[in-house]
């Protein structure tokens, strides 16, 4: 096997490198680098290569808009990075928090490692099969029933049919919502949708998780049967990257910490440490935010 | 710990690269998902469900039938009238369906997305598709006028049948694929594509013969008129459908098919340019909507 994986290696030595290059360069706390639980050499999973995204932020859309805030010598938009050249190795079955601020860059990142953004310097790799828990509701249609949508949104989330209807009872035991399984999914409760969403998600079985803001959802027992899952799939192997702000629930559950301040990894290492210069920065926005209203 | 050996690991690759309308024709099963969920939704909670599909030409049909071809005395002039009104209407109607809903098709679906990657053609093929389906009770109904009018099918009469069709579904789906991805960028196109619909409906010679261009407007007019792939395409199917059953004598554009050919020409140019466009349009999709 490891002579198998020696290919490998060496691809892995020289994106590690450039990694470990641009963290020391940016970072004020050294990072104790990866740590992938398992024996042998790590295969990468996610390489993110100096990855730069920029936003631009219109004010105006509208003709009436426009002439408003150009006689007003306004701007008419502005730029925003939300990733300023972004280096990062996630390895296969390491479980990754991404933390920092609201607007740091935490979910575009997770967006341009799904590739529904693309980077706009830099380049994105992934490995095998990628689905996300973002946002998960988005692929529930609310006139179809519980039953069509599963099969919808699994397709969405890329399984086929026959491995949908092989899950099906497992998806439909684990949500809980079998007595309403042929109800139109607009007469749900709010909890009901969310956790049918999440039960197909965390059923899609593939070799990268992108999870954002999702452990949020759903009543105290389901969310423990969550975070259940996410262990069971984080015991099988896969990559996990968790986007959340729940920091105990994150130290616990991830062996990687990368906190994001400002679209530039500051710190990459042991989670409780991120979580630490995570609080770190949220109070000092919140002392910067109080003189600021009153 | 996993149980997967290197040796079948997968290659590292861009996320999201391989999209492309060639991936969602060998991705068919979402497809058909789609577009159900389209159809479904459409007449959700409807009692009549997809036969409003078939009230709705019928009812634009009387509507066409009773205003200009009795009101106006349109059936007087042009023998079997209704059949010649309605082989042109399921065409255009296809057509101004298919662009309709191609251009709402990746801003209605905007939340998905902009939070999951998929080939963003799907959205697109899946409303041609929904389009076709509510082409066939037209289509169907049409048949059954031109068999009691006396219509026989003859293989020209298929041949321009298939042309014309062709031109159609190319043409509508080159467009709309370019509006769909311009449409992220400047909403206002939804507007302008509804507007052009009224246009459209009056620029193809299915309420009125192409003669009275010929007879009321200066020649360049004339050659304007007849170079619209539209009015090729309408022409064919009137030649399929419509021709056959008439006492004969009426006279179709000069050069029908020459002129159908470049109108074909045409719309697999479109169709490029527009594929082309939302292929290059779509990279920006996700942060545009």
């Amino acid at each position: 096997m490891s002579g198998d994986m020696s290919g490998d290696v060496t691809t892995d030595a020289s994106t590690d490198a450039s990694t470990d290059a641009s963290t020391d360069a940016s970072t004020d706390a050294p990072g104790s680098a990866a740590a992938p639980g398992d024996a042998g050499a790590p295969v990468p999973s996610i390489v993110v290569d100096g990855v730069s995204k920029r936003f631009t932020l219109r004010h105006a859309r509208s003709i009436r808009e426009m002439t408003i805030r150009a006689l007003r010598r306004q701007r008419l938009s502005e730029t925003f990075d939300a990733l300023d050249g972004v280096s990062l190795t996630l390895h296969r079955g390491e479980t990754v928090a991404l933390m920092g601020l609201n607007g740091s860059g935490k979910s575009t990142l997770l967006k341009l490692m799904s590739g529904v953004m693309s980077p706009d310097a830099g380049s994105v790799r992934v490995r095998g099969r990628i689905a996300g828990l973002i946002d998960v509701g988005a692929g529930l249609h609310p006139d179809l029933t519980g039953r069509e949508n599963v099969y919808l949104n699994a397709a969405i989330l890329g399984m086929s049919e026959a491995e949908t209807r092989r899950k099906f009872d497992a998806i439909v035991e684990f949500s809980g919502v079998e007595r309403f399984l042929d109800n139109e999914v607009r007469f749900y409760s709010s909890g009901m949708f969310m956790r049918l969403a999440f039960s197909i998600a965390a059923h899609t079985e593939p070799d990268i998780f992108l999870i954002d803001e999702v452990l949020a959802v759903g009543d105290p027992p389901f969310r423990e049967k969550c975070l259940e899952r996410i262990r069971e799939l984080r015991g099988e192997g896969r990559t996990m990257v968790i986007v959340a702000h729940d920091i105990p629930m994150l130290t616990r559950l991830c062996d990687r910490g990368v906190t994001l301040r400002q679209g530039r990894i500051v710190f990459d290492g042991d989670p409780a440490e991120a979580g630490r210069l995570w609080l770190e920065d949220r109070r000092a926005r919140q002392t910067a935010d109080r003189p600021g209203k009153s | 710990m996993s149980a997967v050996s290197p040796g079948d690991l997968p290659p590292l690759v861009t996320p999201g690269a391989n999209g492309g309308l060639g991936r969602v024709l060998a991705d068919r099963y979402l497809l058909r998902l789609l577009v159900r969920r389209e159809l479904k939704a459409r007449y959700k909670g409807s009692l009549l469900g997809l036969g409003w599909s078939y009230v709705r030409p019928a009812v634009h049909f009387a509507v066409y039938f009773f205003v200009v071809g009795i009101f106006l005395g349109m059936d007087q002039r042009v023998e079997h009238f209704p059949v010649y009104l309605f082989s042109g209407m399921v065409l255009v109607n296809l057509f101004t369906e298919t662009l309709h809903s191609c251009t709402r098709s990746v801003t209605g679906n905007g939340p998905l997305v902009k939070k999951v990657f998929l080939p963003r053609e799907l959205f697109p093929a899946a409303s041609l598709l929904v389009s076709l389906v509510h082409f066939l009770p037209g289509f169907a109904i049409m048949l059954a006028g031109a068999l009691a009018y006396g219509w026989r099918p003859d293989p020209a009469g298929l041949g321009a049948a298939v042309l014309g069709f062709a031109i159609i579904v190319v043409l509508g789906f080159g467009l709309g694929l370019l509006c769909a991805g311009v449409n992220v960028f400047f909403r206002d196109l939804e507007q302008v594509v509804d507007i052009l619909m009224i246009v459209i409906t009056w620029s193809v010679p299915m309420i009125y013969p192409w003669t009275q261009v010929r007879e009321r407007a200066p020649s360049w007019v004339l050659d304007a008129y007849l170079a619209n792939p539209l009015v090729s395409a309408v022409s064919l199917f009137q030649r399929a459908f419509w021709a056959p059953g008439t006492r004969g004598g009426f006279a179709f554009p000069p050069q029908m098919y020459g002129r159908a050919g470049a109108a074909l020409a045409v719309a697999v140019l479109v169709f490029m340019i527009g594929s082309l466009t939302f292929s290059r349009a779509q990279r920006r999709f996700a942060q545009e909507l």
